[in-house]
């Protein structure tokens, strides 16, 4: 299964700048380097699929795009513009990144349609009215329409995580960070939130994902890049990198993976 | 009983003088409670500082000192109540809220405001950090985030730590009898040396009396709790 990717994908403006670039990115926890000088260049409209071993900073390097995480040298750049330090700025470029987070980390004491219009409202400052049309409308394009008036945790992780993901859509971002979004998922489960990721991606979303699915790799990514000991240890897109794969530590990880 | 009975109103005049203590530095202690809870869990240093040395300092003196702190030490700082005179008239008798009545005010307040500050934080350490970075994700600024997703959530965990600061704070404004408002202590040590043989009625009558109240704030406080008890 190949996807075919819509016409909004075309990388039109910006001729050839990255959507997100990190260049030289460093961090440390203590003694424990985190983020090995990590360059990323995303463009718009790629779907970007990070793996490796756990441990391997895939996450905190998927957190500090919008600066969930800090970092200690380098600098993360977001359709050209450096990422503030902390404030409005921040805040500002925040909304233009969505995010799907490995516990869905839904708002527990709003409803399911009040999660999707919280941001709407409150910080892109639309009406009532206009942001519960489109997260209506969100909600029936990832499937959980009619739990609309729910609490989440009256739902399933699978619905739960569909519905963080319309959350994170009705910010209309420029980018969206998945962040293991299928690991805390019942096997069941993880193709419905998957479908939709996959839907996502068609459409021409810019996606950075990091996942354990290689199913999901293959299918939707345009490049895979692969990640061990705080550094990028290769990048290429799936078919090579699944095929082919150059490093010794990335061939170890496939072949432990892939033998189940 | 008959001593209680005949002295009725001066006793519900008593008691409106405390519930009236009780109100204002309740409403005034979750208010400053719920911006010290937020300086304390904020992003600026200066004011998590700030926040911290108040609650260490205040909620370690005893509320005597902070109360006479305000009638007396205050004025020579040129902060004064003295703009406060407000006669309220009951049908029992005039409740008389003039610069003594402000200063215990406020000194309820600035006390019971470090106890609401550490219920409120020990609720907002109960909100799964994910809540914060999720909205932080969607753009929030802080105050945004403590506004609309984190201090929703504390104040139900905080419930029941909050309504001990308040039934602690409806008790305590008895301290404010030693200045010379005449809420419902005052009242009961005037009664108790003038009527000598009916100390047992008298005391049982305003204990009964701060058993209800409590009582009431028990109730509000349990309903509360269920009816915020979703997620």
């Amino acid at each position: 299964m190949t996807v075919h990717r819509g016409a909004e994908a075309a990388p039109t403006n910006g001729a050839g700048q990255a959507l997100v670039r990190l260049a030289g990115v460093q961090k440390h926890y203590g003694n424990l380097h985190v983020l090995k000088d990590i360059d990323l260049d995303v463009a718009r409209g790629e779907v970007v699929v990070v793996i490796g071993p756990s441990g391997a900073g895939k996450s905190t390097l998927c957190r500090a795009i919008n600066r969930l995480e800090t970092i200690d040298e380098g600098e993360i750049l977001l359709d050209g513009e450096p990422l503030p330090a902390e404030g409005k700025g921040l805040a500002r470029l925040r909304a233009d990144v969505g995010m799907v987070f490995q516990s869905f980390n839904l708002f527990a004491h709003k409803t399911v349609l009040e999660n999707v219009t919280l941001g709407p409202i409150k910080v892109r400052k639309k009406s009532k009215a206009e942001a519960e049309t489109r997260a209506k409308e969100l909600l029936e394009r990832v499937g959980v329409a009619h739990q609309a008036a729910k609490y989440p945790a009256q739902l399933s992780g699978g619905q739960q995580q569909r519905v963080a993901i319309a959350r994170a859509l009705a910010m209309d971002p420029k980018v969206m960070l998945f962040d293991e979004p299928t690991s805390a998922l019942d096997p069941e489960m993880i193709k419905e939130v998957l479908d939709v990721m996959v839907d996502l991606a068609e459409r021409g979303m810019t996606m950075i994902v990091v996942t354990h699915e290689m199913g999901f790799a293959r299918t939707a990514a345009n490049r895979v890049v692969f990640m061990a000991d705080g550094a990028i240890v290769e990048s290429a897109d799936p078919e090579t990198f699944f095929t082919n794969p150059e490093s010794d530590r990335a061939k170890d990880f496939l072949g432990k993976i892939l033998k189940h | 009983m008959d001593v209680v009975w005949e002295h009725r109103e001066a006793i519900a005049l008593a008691f409106a003088y405390t519930v009236l203590l009780f109100v204002f530095a309740g409403v005034g202690s979750l208010i400053g409670g719920t911006l010290l809870t937020a300086m304390r869990v904020g992003p600026i240093k200066v004011l998590r500082w700030a926040a911290a040395i108040y609650v260490t300092l205040v909620r370690n003196t005893p509320l005597l000192i902070v109360i006479f702190f305000f009638r007396l030490a205050a004025p020579k700082m040129d902060l004064r109540f003295d703009f406060v005179d407000v006669v309220l008239p009951t049908t029992v008798g005039d409740v008389r809220i003039n610069n003594i009545f402000a200063a215990c005010t406020v000194g309820l307040t600035v006390y019971t405001a470090a106890f609401v500050c550490e219920a409120l934080r020990s609720g907002v350490n109960a909100v799964p950090l994910g809540q914060a970075e999720a909205a932080r994700a969607i753009g929030m600024p802080f105050a945004g985030v403590m506004r609309y997703v984190v201090l929703p959530q504390a104040f139900r965990a905080s419930i029941p730590p909050l309504a001990n600061v308040q039934i602690a704070l409806l008790k305590n404004t008895t301290v404010a009898g030693a200045l010379g408002v005449s809420e419902a202590f005052i009242r009961m040590r005037g009664l108790l040396n003038d009527n000598p043989t009916a100390r047992i009625s008298l005391f049982i009558a305003f204990a009964a009396i701060f058993v209800v109240l409590v009582e009431v704030l028990s109730f509000v406080a349990n309903r509360l709790e269920r009816r915020v008890r979703v997620a």
